[in-house]
């Protein structure tokens, strides 16, 4: 049994921390059966910080999408085997991987108040801070930085679906009397649908789970729902109630796990004809 | 299904250009209305780019393409009411086969009831009406092929076009195929241009084939004239087995290795020169054991082709290919000795190798 | 390139480099700016001049570099990178003997690895970090509390990405053939699966190790919410009382990861035939057709 290191292992690293999360939201500190822990799911900050995590994941999700796409389309038409196309690939695997840290340092060095481009354009009279500096509120500045590695991942996942698109298909359209319109409407677009919603959907579990960002660039409150989880965990109100962050923890399982089973049956329903 | 009688077509003088290199060097043809022409190479003669110049996929440097008596060079692909069948990978993968077959008619602002029957009835033409709800993945090469042949000629076109639709195919399919798609072509009449580099397809459907070398049309004619009389050692060589038997051109022919041939070039300047000579063209004339003689030899191997046979015969300096029915070469297998005789048929000749 | 004397395609393929451009243009603007940016303020100085000031006193935090040869009591930059070797190391010698395995005798667990695999996708760094939390309390008063224990769950966040990546590797090739001609010519397991079978996926492992190390070198969840130091948690801490320095080192972890994934791209570039040549041709790209 060859594949016996490798169950153990993620037994033991994956599904054991996960079974402890999900058991675990179900006792209070005196390991007593309880479900206190889920009824505190309706604390006013709680709910407040999921409905701005799904509001900063949906918006991402969308703009992440559509411009990821249209990127992906500018380096899916160009020379396959060229310069351009190698950059912009090693480009999206290092942005949509690394961190959240290093990224929101670089939106406040550039936009932030000390900013070159905030103090170049306050210098040309354009100061975007007079009604407060949104870059640190959780809406828009965290979408504007999500942004940053939600449209790398798009690229990383929707090319492969544009390299798909077989030159044929169009010529066929073509020939049969099918405009530029025609070719998008009937052919390629219904083709690439399925890619493309998929890929909205990972970027919505993609933000939704986000933490370091969030943590990086956002030092007031705990507003996105992983930081919840996270001061849960080591505040002295999480150890008086050591289920508590399990529960917000499972609230997230919940959810993402939805937006992963919609993904892979649209994945399942590619594949039928791909 | 209504019959149409076809068009004609008309290459002139097209030329294109890729930096350059000349793809196409000038091409003019003229395809009667119904009929089958096959443009016949090796890859990069330019058979390809004639045919695309005439689908309106690219575009020519000069030149016109006028189809049915009207100039349609500046028409984009999408008015040219033509149908295409590609190599592969054509069919639309998200729909499926009735689908694709509508798909032109789609375009044509045909109601959906109205282009479900005409793609059924289609389907049918081409013995696939059980796969109608199929996806392109759930046939087979052969099938999707039908399909896409399906799906052209829904359409009515007036041209039907079509590029090494074979090619991809495995050989016992490729031959089933070719003849469901002359039958087909018949059966419907429209005007094709078919495009291959399989000399045996290419003779097999088409009423005449256009043979073609670095751009040009070296020979255009009914495939028993380019296989019996080819017009130039090319065609020669590249139609059907040809021997390439050293001999020496002299006045009145050419003498090959004893035996006096006439000459097809009649203007070609004497000299040593190579002998075409088909297989078929070369006998076996006796047992070679008392003879002696440029034609006498070892046959090293026999190939057994059904009512023929292909007897590779070693000469000494050089190795020839005769054709005989299979019972004359069963009286001489490999190992043994033979005298080979020359049909005191035209050849032609190329210049010494 | 031919330029087509007539209309139609001329345009279109015109129309689209316009949009290409556009599209690398502003992908350029967006992208960059904010690396520029954090150039721009790692060599700022209060004199409006440049400086390397902060860039060189990189060396003098100890806690951000770490101590070489102490392993397990490093922090920062070096506890990162021994991190990222073992979760790398750990990581293929888990993931490739055991899908080489899948795909040559035990089809039907294709599934189930397949889904495994993608699960940390589903679990969220933050998620687990909370079930992780007691298992390395224990961890860590009964084996060791070293940060490099933090390895073990690294491997399994790479999971998905590095599966993905060995999985295709290994569909280019005929992993069935390859082991049957090894066996037959006497090769042990062992012997098929490092000498046979990982040399012909380099390219595939080389990209996963790649993703790893990316990966490890950024992470920051469950590092910071388990209370060891690694990079990222140095660089926050640091970013909280001199942001100049721990922006140039960001800059600098960033930079280093993209340079590694560009050279690898071009070293394990081999022309791969089984990929199709559709890429060019898509949607009004410019209509190159085989010239015969």
């Amino acid at each position: 049994m060859g594949t016996l290191p490798f169950f153990v292992y993620v037994s033991a690293f994956l599904l054991l921390p996960t079974g402890i999360v999900a058991i675990g939201a179900l006792f209070d500190a005196n390991n007593a059966f309880t479900l206190e822990n889920y009824a505190h799911l309706s604390r006013s900050f709680v709910v407040k910080s999921t409905i701005d995590t799904t509001v900063v994941s949906a918006i991402t999700a969308v703009l992440g999408a559509v411009l990821g796409s249209l990127l992906a389309y500018a380096i899916a038409t160009g020379n396959p085997n060229g310069v351009l196309r190698r950059v912009s690939i090693s480009a999206s695997g290092v942005l949509a991987q690394f961190g959240g840290v290093t990224l929101a340092f670089a939106f406040i060095a550039s936009i932030g108040p000390a900013g070159f481009v905030y103090l170049f354009a306050q210098s040309h009279g354009f100061d975007f801070y007079a009604h407060g500096i949104w870059l640190f509120e959780p809406i828009q500045g965290l979408s504007l930085v999500y942004l940053y590695f939600q449209i790398p991942l798009m690229v990383l996942v929707f090319l492969p679906a544009l390299d798909g698109i077989k030159p044929q298909w169009r010529e066929a359209a073509e020939s049969l009397g099918g405009s530029t319109w025609h070719y998008w409407r009937y052919v390629a677009g219904p083709i690439l649908f399925p890619a493309f919603l998929g890929g909205t959907l990972l970027l919505f579990a993609n933000a939704f789970s986000a933490y370091a960002t969030a943590n990086a660039l956002i030092n007031q409150g705990a507003p996105m729902l992983a930081q919840q989880i996270s001061n849960a965990i080591s505040s002295e109100v999480g150890a008086a109630e050591p289920g508590f962050a399990k529960a917000i923890a499972v609230q997230m399982i919940v959810i993402v796990t939805l937006v992963t089973i919609l993904y892979s049956l649209l994945q399942r329903r590619t594949s039928r004809w791909l | 299904m209504t019959e149409r009688s076809g068009v004609e077509v008309r290459l002139e003088n097209l030329v294109r250009r890729y930096g350059a290199v000349t793809a196409l060097d000038g091409l003019s043809l003229t395809i009667a209305p119904g009929e089958l022409v096959a443009l016949l190479g090796p890859s990069g003669c330019g058979k390809t780019t004639a045919l695309r110049l005439l689908a309106g996929l690219e575009q020519s440097d000069e030149g016109r393409v006028v189809i049915a008596g009207q100039d349609v060079t500046d028409l984009p692909v999408n008015k040219r009411n033509i149908g295409m069948v590609f190599q592969a990978y054509s069919l639309f993968p998200h729909m499926v086969a009735w689908e694709n077959v509508a798909f032109g008619l789609q375009m044509r602002h045909i109601g959906t009831a109205e282009r479900k029957k005409r793609a059924l009835d289609m389907l049918e033409l081409v013995g696939l009406g059980r796969y109608a709800e199929r996806y392109a993945n759930q046939m087979s090469g052969g099938q999707q092929q039908r399909v896409a042949l399906a799906r052209a000629l829904a359409i009515q076109p007036q041209v039907l076009l079509l590029d090494e639709p074979l090619s991809a195919l495995d050989a016992k399919v490729r031959a089933r195929l070719r003849d469901e798609i002359r039958r087909v072509q018949l059966e419907v009449g429209t005007t094709t241009l078919f495009v291959t580099h399989d000399q045996e397809e290419a003779l097999a459907i088409a009423d005449r084939v256009g043979v073609m070398q670095s751009g040009r049309l070296e020979q255009l004619g009914p495939p028993t004239e380019v296989y019996s009389r080819p017009a130039t050692p090319f065609v020669a060589d590249f139609v059907g087995l040809t021997n390439r038997i050293p001999g020496e051109v002299k006045f009145g022919g050419v003498e090959v290795r004893g035996t006096q041939l006439p000459l097809v070039q009649k203007d070609f300047p004497t000299g040593p020169a190579v002998a075409l000579v088909r297989p078929e063209a070369v006998s076996i004339a006796g047992d070679g054991n008392t003879s002696s003689g440029p034609l006498v030899g070892t046959v090293i191997a026999v190939a057994f082709l059904g009512a023929v046979s292909r007897v590779t015969v070693d000469l000494g300096d050089i190795i020839v290919l005769a054709q005989l029915p299979t019972s004359a070469a069963s009286d001489h297998p490999a190992g043994s000795k033979v005298r080979l005789a020359l049909r005191p048929d035209p050849v032609l000749v190329d210049r010494h190798d | 390139m031919a330029v087509a004397r007539r209309g139609v395609h001329r345009t279109r393929w015109i129309r689209l480099q316009v949009f290409r451009y556009a599209a690398f243009l502003f992908a350029a603007i967006f992208f960059l700016v904010p690396i520029g940016a954090m150039l721009e303020f790692s060599t700022r100085s209060n004199s409006g001049a440049r400086t390397l000031e902060y860039w060189k006193s990189i060396v003098t935090f100890p806690d951000l570099i770490g101590t070489v040869g102490a392993p397990g009591q490093a922090t920062g930059i070096v506890a990162s990178l021994e991190l990222a070797l073992i979760t790398s190391v750990v990581m293929l010698v888990l993931l490739v003997p055991t899908m080489v395995w899948v795909r040559l005798k035990l089809k039907r667990l294709n599934r189930i690895v397949e889904f495994i695999c993608l699960l940390p996708l589903t679990i969220p760094a933050i998620v687990l970090v909370v079930g992780l939390f007691p298992m390395y309390i224990w961890l860590g008063s009964n084996f060791s509390d070293s940060i490099l224990t933090l390895a073990l769950a690294y491997v399994v966040l790479v999971l998905p990405y590095c599966y993905r990546t060995l999985d295709s590797g290994l569909g280019a090739i005929d992993v069935k053939t390859l082991s049957e001609a090894a066996r037959s010519l006497g090769a042990r397991w062992e012997q098929v699966m490092w000498r046979v079978i990982a040399p012909n996926i380099s390219n595939a492992i080389l990209n996963a190790t790649l993703l790893s190390v990316a990966l490890v070198l950024g992470e920051y969840t469950i590092a910071n919410n388990l209370l060891y130091n690694n990079l990222q948690v140095e660089l926050v801490h640091l970013g909280r009382t001199n942001a100049g320095v721990s922006i140039a080192v960001a800059v600098a972890s960033l930079l280093f990861a993209f340079v590694l994934l560009i050279a690898i791209s071009f070293v394990g570039g081999r022309p791969r035939r089984a990929r199709p040549e559709a890429a060019t041709k898509l949607g009004a790209g410019p209509v190159q057709g085989s010239a015969g």
